[in-house]
C-alpha cells in the first residue's frame, strides 16, 4: 500500500517519477499510516528489487543443491548446473542409505540423539539455574553469573582439547556420553533462562506460592516451568541447533564411524575422493539436504520461540 | 529474603556449577598446567620420554612461532574485510525490510534466513560443491562472461571463504539488526518527514544510530567466531590440501600440534594464548566502541 505522497525520497530513484515535489513545511497533518516508510512507488520498487536479489543469492545454493541430488554421476560432471538432467532422486536416496552398510542412518540417530536428548538435559539444568540466578539473592550469586558470561570469550580448542585428555582419562572418548556430557552445561541456555525467568515469573506469585505453603521445589517444577514453555522452547531450539552443528568437539572426542554425527559423516565422505580416489559427490550432496531436513523442520515450526530467543539474546 | 530461602535458591544452581568446574574450570585449569611443561625424549628418541618444568618456555615459543602469529595476522586482516562487508549488507537489508510494507517484510525475512537454517558443515560442503571446477555452476558461468576463475587457487580461497561466511551471516544479523530497528519510536520518522528529511537522510541519521548496539553485538560476536574458524577452512584442505595449509588457522594449528603432532603441550600453551588474544580483542573493540557513544 504505498501512498502516493508528495514527498521527497532518498535519491536511489532510477529517475521514472517527476521530480519530487518538496514538503510543504508548516503544515501539520497527521497520517493515519505510520508505516510503509518508504512512501513513493518508485521507492518501493527499488526496495523490493533489493530484496529479490539478496533472496536469489540466498537460495540459489539451495537450488542448486536439490537440482544435483537428482543427478546421477555422469549428469553431475556433464550437464548444465541449473537444470535437472534425469530423475536420479530415488536412487541416490538409496545409495546414501544403503552405502558401507546404511552408516548413514546410524550417523542420523546419532545427530539426533546428540541434539534431542543433550539439549533435553540441558535446557533442563539451564532453566533451573537461570531461575535461581533471577529469584534469590544468594552468596556467590555474582560469581557463578560472571562465570557464564565470561565463558562466552572462551575459545573451544581450549577447553575441548584438555576435555578430551579428560575424557580419554576416565575412557569416555569414543562414547555417546563425550557429546552428551558436554551439552548439559551450556552458559548461553542459562543467559538466556535467567532472561526469561526475569520476564515471565513475578515475586509476588513466588510470594504467594510460599504462603500458601509450597515448598521451593514443588514451586519449581509446577507453577515456573509451566509458566516458562515459551522460554523453554527458545532455549532447546537453540541448544539442539548448535548441537546438530557441532564440529569440533564430535570430530576431537569421537574416533570410530559408528558413533560420529552426520557432519563428521559428510566431511569424511566429502574427503574420500583425493584420500582413496573414490567419487561420493552425489552421495555427499545427496546427504548433504537429507541433513538440512531436520533442521528446516524444527526452524520453520518453531519459528515464534526461535525469533524471540535470537532478539532476546542480542538486546540485553 | 530469609536465609534458609537464599540456599535453597543457591541450591538450583548446583548442578550447573558441578558442571561448569568439570567442563570448564577444571579443562581450563588443566589446559594451563599441561602448557608449563614439555615432554623431552631422551638420547635418540628411542628411550621414553620424561616430562619436565619448563615454566613459560612453551608461550615464548608461541609468540615467536612465524606459523601460529602468521595465521592469527592472517585470521584478522581477513576479519577486517569479511564482517564489515557483512554487516553492512545485513544492515542495508534490515533497513529495506523496515521500510518495506510489513506483508513484503515478513515474506522476505524468512527467505532471506534461508541459510541460517544450513548447518555451517553443510553449507561448506554445499558452496565447496558450488565452487569446484568440474561438478559446480559458477565456473561454467564465469566462463561464459570471460572470467577464468579458479576458486581453488592460493589467491581466491580468502574470497571464496569470505563468500560463504557472508552467505550464511546475513540473515541471522539482518534479524538481529531489524529486530533493534523495530524499537525506533516511530513518530521520529513522522516529525522527520514534516521537517522535510528525505528517507535516506531518515535512515542514516535516525535509523542506523539506534541499532549502533545491535551492530557492535554482531561485530563483537562475528570476531570472537572469526578468531576461532576451522570448519571452514578444514573442509576446503579436505579437497584443495594444496592451497588450504593445515597451518591457516590458529585453531587448525592447535589442532594438528595436538593430534598429528603429538605435541599437546606446546598445543595448550597456543590455546591459552589464543583465549588471552580473543579476551584483549574483544576487550579493546568493546572500549573502542562504546567510548564514540555521547
Amino acid at each position: 500500500m504505498a501512498l502516493t505522497e508528495n514527498r521527497k525520497e532518498d535519491g536511489t530513484d532510477n529517475g521514472t517519477r517527476t521530480a519530487a515535489v518538496p514538503p510543504r513545511k508548516g503544515t501539520v497533518r497527521r497520517l493515519a499510516a505510520p508505516d510503509p516508510a518508504s512512501r513513493s512507488r518508485g521507492g518501493q520498487r527499488f526496495l523490493l528489487l533489493g530484496l529479490i536479489m539478496a533472496s536469489v543469492y540466498s537460495l540459489f545454493p539451495v537450488y542448486w543443491l536439490i537440482i544435483a541430488s537428482t543427478k546421477d554421476r555422469v549428469g553431475l560432471y556433464q550437464s548444465n548446473g541449473l537444470w535437472f538432467s534425469g530423475w536420479h532422486l530415488w536412487d541416490n536416496l538409496e545409495q546414501v542409505f544403503t552405502y558401507e552398510g546404511g552408516i548413514f542412518l546410524r550417523w542420523t540417530a546419532n545427530s539426533f540423539l546428540y541434539a534431542g536428548v543433550g539439549s533435553l538435559g540441558g535446557t533442563l539444568i539451564a532453566l533451573a539455574t537461570g531461575y535461581g540466578l533471577a529469584r534469590f539473592d544468594f552468596p556467590g550469586r555474582g560469581a557463578v553469573f560472571a562465570a557464564v558470561v565470561g565463558s562466552f570469550l572462551i575459545p573451544i580448542a581450549l577447553l575441548t582439547l584438555p576435555l578430551y585428555l579428560l575424557f580419554s582419562a576416565i575412557g569416555l572418548v569414543d562414547t555417546p556420553w563425550a557429546m552428551l556430557i558436554p551439552c548439559l552445561i551450556n552458559p548461553f541456555s542459562v543467559y538466556l533462562a535467567k532472561v526469561y525467568t526475569e520476564a515471565t515469573i513475578p515475586y509476588e506469585l513466588l510470594e504467594a506460592a510460599r504462603i500458601d505453603g509450597a515448598g521451593e521445589l514443588r514451586i519449581f517444577f509446577s507453577i515456573v516451568l509451566r509458566m516458562m514453555t515459551t522460554g523453554g522452547a527458545t532455549v532447546f531450539l537453540l541448544a539442539f541447533v548448535n548441537t546438530w552443528n557441532a564440529f569440533f568437539l564430535p570430530l576431537t572426542v569421537l574416533r570410530g564411524q559408528e558413533n560420529w554425527t552426520l557432519n563428521l559423516g559428510l566431511y569424511h565422505w566429502s574427503g574420500k575422493k583425493l584420500e582413496s580416489g573414490i567419487d561420493v559427490t552425489s552421495l555427499v550432496l545427496t546427504g548433504a539436504l537429507l541433513s538440512i531436513i531436520p533442521m528446516a523442520i524444527m526452524m520453520v515450526a518453531m519459528r515464534r520461540y526461535w525469533r524471540s530467543g535470537v532478539t532476546l539474546g542480542a538486546l540485553k | 529474603m530469609i536465609r534458609s530461602q537464599r540456599w535453597k535458591g543457591a541450591a538450583f544452581t548446583v548442578p550447573f556449577q558441578l558442571g561448569f568446574v568439570f567442563l570448564y574450570l577444571l579443562p581450563i585449569g588443566y589446559a594451563v598446567y599441561q602448557s608449563l611443561y614439555l615432554e623431552k625424549s631422551s638420547g635418540l628418541g628411542l628411550g621414553g620420554a620424561t616430562t619436565e618444568f619448563v615454566g613459560l618456555d612453551n608461550y615464548g615459543q608461541g609468540l615467536t612461532d612465524s606459523a601460529f602469529m602468521g595465521s592469527i595476522l592472517r585470521v584478522v586482516l581477513f576479519a577486517c574485510v569479511q564482517i564489515p562487508f557483512m554487516l553492512l549488507v545485513s544492515l542495508v537489508l534490515a533497513l529495506f525490510l523496515d521500510a518495506a510494507t510489513s506483508k513484503v517484510a515478513s515474506r522476505f525475512r524468512i527467505v532471506l534466513l534461508v541459510p541460517y537454517m544450513i548447518p555451517g558443515v553443510v553449507a561448506a560442503i554445499v558452496w565447496i560443491n558450488l565452487y569446484s571446477p568440474e561438478v559446480g555452476p559458477l565456473t561454467p558461468l564465469g566462463n561464459l562472461f570471460g572470467f577464468d576463475w579458479n576458486f581453488f587457487a592460493p589467491s581466491m580461497v580468502w574470497p571464496a571463504i569470505g563468500n560463504l561466511l557472508t552467505w550464511h551471516g546475513i540473515g541471522y544479523n539482518m534479524v538481529i539488526i531489524y529486530s533493534a530497528l523495530q524499537g525506533v519510536p516511530r513518530e521520529l520518522f513522522e516529525a522527520a518527514r514534516l521537517d522535510g528529511a528525505s528517507e535516506l537522510r531518515i535512515a542514516l541519521s535516525i535509523k542506523v544510530p539506534f541499532v549502533r548496539g545491535a551492530l557492535v553485538l554482531t561485530a563483537l560476536l562475528s570476531i570472537i567466531q572469526m578468531l576461532q574458524i576451522f570448519n571452514e577452512p578444514a573442509l576446503f584442505r579436505n579437497v584443495t590440501p594444496q592451497t588450504v595449509s593445515d597451518s591457516f588457522t590458529p585453531i587448525m594449528i592447535i589442532y594438528n600440534q595436538a593430534f598429528n603432532a603429538a605435541n599437546y603441550h606446546y598445543a595448550a600453551a597456543l590455546s591459552v594464548l589464543l583465549a588471552l588474544i580473543l579476551g584483549v580483542a574483544s576487550f579493546l573493540f568493546y572500549r573502542l566502541t562504546s567510548r564514540e557513544v555521547d
